[in-house]
């Protein structure tokens, strides 16, 4: 294990040492991998996007284990790199004790939360709920059966954010709809587990839901192939997943995560650091997708309903609570 | 809970358990010859990814079956090569085993299909498809007979049916055949097998590659038959659970099939309900999912019956000059 962290830790310093001479930003990949199929392969898309129009080259590294976290914060950092993006919520607390070693590097957290954000640091969270309240009106009115189901992954505060989003959006067209949630497990592990995804969405479609919504990484892959299977309708998440399963995935709540790293990786040592940015659906920053593959699924009146509220919410005529405020839900019970 | 939820958890139950059985049997036959086998996992991951991409790009399940046995064949003779042959730390070398396949699967798929390290998506042929028992519709209208047969007997892959007749197999091979004998008293005490003028390494290399055709059938099920593809680390630590079951099962067949059947119901459970209210208790699904690993905890702590691993286990064999 030692071996390999040094190998690990020799490797990440070649890439480092390649790069330092032009201050190149740097991207880091939490444990899901880029090729999520979801919130970090949309962060790699944000990057590629990046790269081709600028023809800017980026560091980058996937993390392997917990214990990478620090080193690679520190190994970029010391490399010269900036701005290092973080990805994922379990890289707030490392960024909060890396970033005032090294004042002159800036830093972007995804999905985190700091309490005191460091000067050179800059926050980036989404409104996932606004996005999910849009999904959850689609899928009530989608629904014949009046059942929805939620698969979540790990059971964290982010994911229940999303799941309470989702049941309130479900609630506002139809207050009789029952939602079913089922997170995942507790463990890392549960982002990449389509084959207990596959039995929850067997076990929910048993309790009657007819359409599913799967926040969860790679566990989301089983869901929705067996959503498609037996013939009921999904919903994807953060990137467009409606190819997938054309005509089967009723939507996919979209978040630009590839939007958010664009925008950092091109404001570069210029980017504004010190506090937290918020994207919504004002910003555009979550939404919901439409389409040759799910044109038909969603008719022109599910489409105005949905707009209506996408408009009232970005007017502040309807607020969509927050798990995060209360840490419960008023829709729903975890 | 009526009687289609407790048919419906049933049937949960055993599609969860049926990786579970195929990876304890193939533990079985290596750690009862005396060869640890932490690398089922490893084994179960690696068949996982070459019969996604075989049953991919040929269209034909059969050759993604081949193909994943033929993965896990190769990481168990390097399992075999190392701890046998050169008598290397068994523990070591199967960590090893996981490692490597966890990061080579990645590493080939990404190259081989641009998909990040997934393979496409089966169809068709390409998938192990559930086969109807026969007469499953017409004994639907017998009460509680039909509608058991037709949803919990029926309706499955044929590896489950084949998981399912390898345990009284495994009993018979272990227990009535002179093969079994052997394999088991290599695992006790190879000094005597080899007195007796058997191949104390021939033996433990067949047992590593009868728990390597194992888990490439179980890792092939998980790809093709409970899934359409390959996914990164999609095991999820199902290796690791069918090592406890075998210590559970302490190393017999048909306690491994009850084990795991147990612990595939628990999981089972676990996915069903969120919380289970018992007598005024609420028993939150965290602690469903953690008992199969307490049930082990306290088997091996000698609380209920006592679980002896074969006594060779683990020491690779040297011959006295």
């Amino acid at each position: 294990m030692t071996l390999m962290k040094k190998f690990l830790g020799a490797a990440a310093g070649i890439a480092l040492a390649a790069g330092a001479a032009a201050a190149e930003p740097a991207l880091i990949f939490d444990l899901g991998g880029k090729f999520d199929k979801s919130f970090n392969e949309a962060a790699f898309n944000g990057a590629e996007r990046w790269a081709e129009e600028t023809g800017g080259k980026y560091l980058e590294i996937v993390l392997q284990s917990e214990a990478q976290r620090e080193q690679a914060l520190r190994r970029f950092a010391e490399a010269g790199a900036n701005p290092v993006i973080t990805m994922g919520f379990a890289m707030a607390t490392p960024v909060e004790q890396v970033a005032p070693d090294y004042p002159e590097t800036k830093f972007v957290n995804i999905d985190g939360f700091i309490p005191e954000i460091p000067a050179n640091v800059q926050m980036i969270s989404f409104q996932e709920h606004q996005g999910s309240y849009l999904v959850g009106m689609l899928a009530a009115m989608a629904s014949e059966s009046g059942t929805v189901g939620f698969v979540g992954g790990m059971d964290i505060p982010l994911i229940r954010h999303f799941g309470c989003g989702y049941a309130q959006g479900v609630k506002a067209v139809n207050p009789d709809a029952t939602v079913i949630a089922n997170m995942t497990g507790t463990t890392p592990a549960a982002w990449n587990d389509p084959v207990k995804g596959s039995e929850l969405t067997k076990a929910q479609i048993a309790q009657g839901a007819d359409v599913v919504y799967a926040a969860a990484g790679g566990t989301g892959v089983g869901v929705l192939q067996t959503a498609a299977d037996e013939d009921i309708l999904s919903i994807g998440v953060d990137s467009n997943q409606n190819h997938l399963h054309s005509g089967k995935v009723l939507t996919s709540m979209l978040k630009r995560v590839d939007v958010a790293v664009y925008e950092a990786l091109k404001s570069g040592e210029d980017l504004e650091t010190g506090g937290a940015v918020v994207l919504g659906l004002a910003e555009e920053g979550v939404g919901y997708s439409v389409d040759e593959h799910n044109e038909a699924l969603i008719s022109a009146e599910m489409k105005e309903a949905v707009e209506a509220a996408r408009t009232a919410i970005i007017n502040g005529e309807l607020e969509v609570a927050s798990y995060y405020a209360t840490d419960s839900c008023p829709a729903l019970d975890f | 809970m009526d009687f289609l939820t407790l048919l419906q958890i049933s049937d949960s139950s055993v599609r969860l358990a049926i990786p579970l059985l195929l990876a304890c049997l193939a533990g079985l036959y290596s750690e009862r010859a005396g060869i640890f086998d932490i690398g089922l996992e490893g084994k179960m991951l690696a068949a996982a990814f070459a019969a996604g991409a075989f049953a991919a790009v040929t269209g034909n399940v059969w050759v993604g079956l081949l193909a994943g046995i033929g993965a896990s064949l190769i990481l168990s003779a390097i399992h075999g090569v190392a701890s046998i042959t050169f008598r290397g730390n068994q523990l070591i070398s199967g960590v090893a085993i996981n490692m490597l396949a966890a990061g080579m699967t990645v590493l080939i798929a990404q190259r081989w299909f641009q998909q990040g390290g997934r393979t496409p998506s089966l169809t068709g042929d390409g998938r192990l498809n559930p086969i109807t028992l026969p007469f499953a519709d017409m004994f639907e209208s017998i009460p509680l007979f039909g509608p058991t047969y037709k949803e919990l007997i029926s309706g499955h892959s044929v590896l489950v049916y084949l998981a399912l007749a390898l345990v009284p197999l495994t009993w018979w091979v272990l227990y009535r055949t002179r093969f079994g004998l052997r394999l088991r008293a290599v695992g006790e005490n190879p000094a005597s097998v080899d007195t007796a003028g058997v191949s104390v390494v021939r033996l433990r290399f067949t047992a590593v590659m009868i728990c390597g055709v194992l888990c490439g059938v179980a890792g092939a099920y998980l790809a093709t038959g409970l899934q359409a593809g390959f996914i990164k680390d999609m095991t999820a630590g199902r290796g690791f659970i069918a090592l406890a079951a075998l210590i559970f099962a302490k190393w017999r067949p048909w306690y491994a099939l009850w084990a795991c059947l147990l612990f595939g119901f628990l999981q089972a459970v676990a996915v069903r309900f969120q919380s289970i209210e018992i007598a005024g208790v609420v028993i939150p699904v965290q602690l469903m999912e953690a008992l199969p690993f307490i049930l082990t905890v306290i088997i091996l702590a000698g609380f209920v019956g006592r679980a002896i691993p074969p006594r060779a286990g683990g020491e690779p064999y040297i011959k006295e000059r």
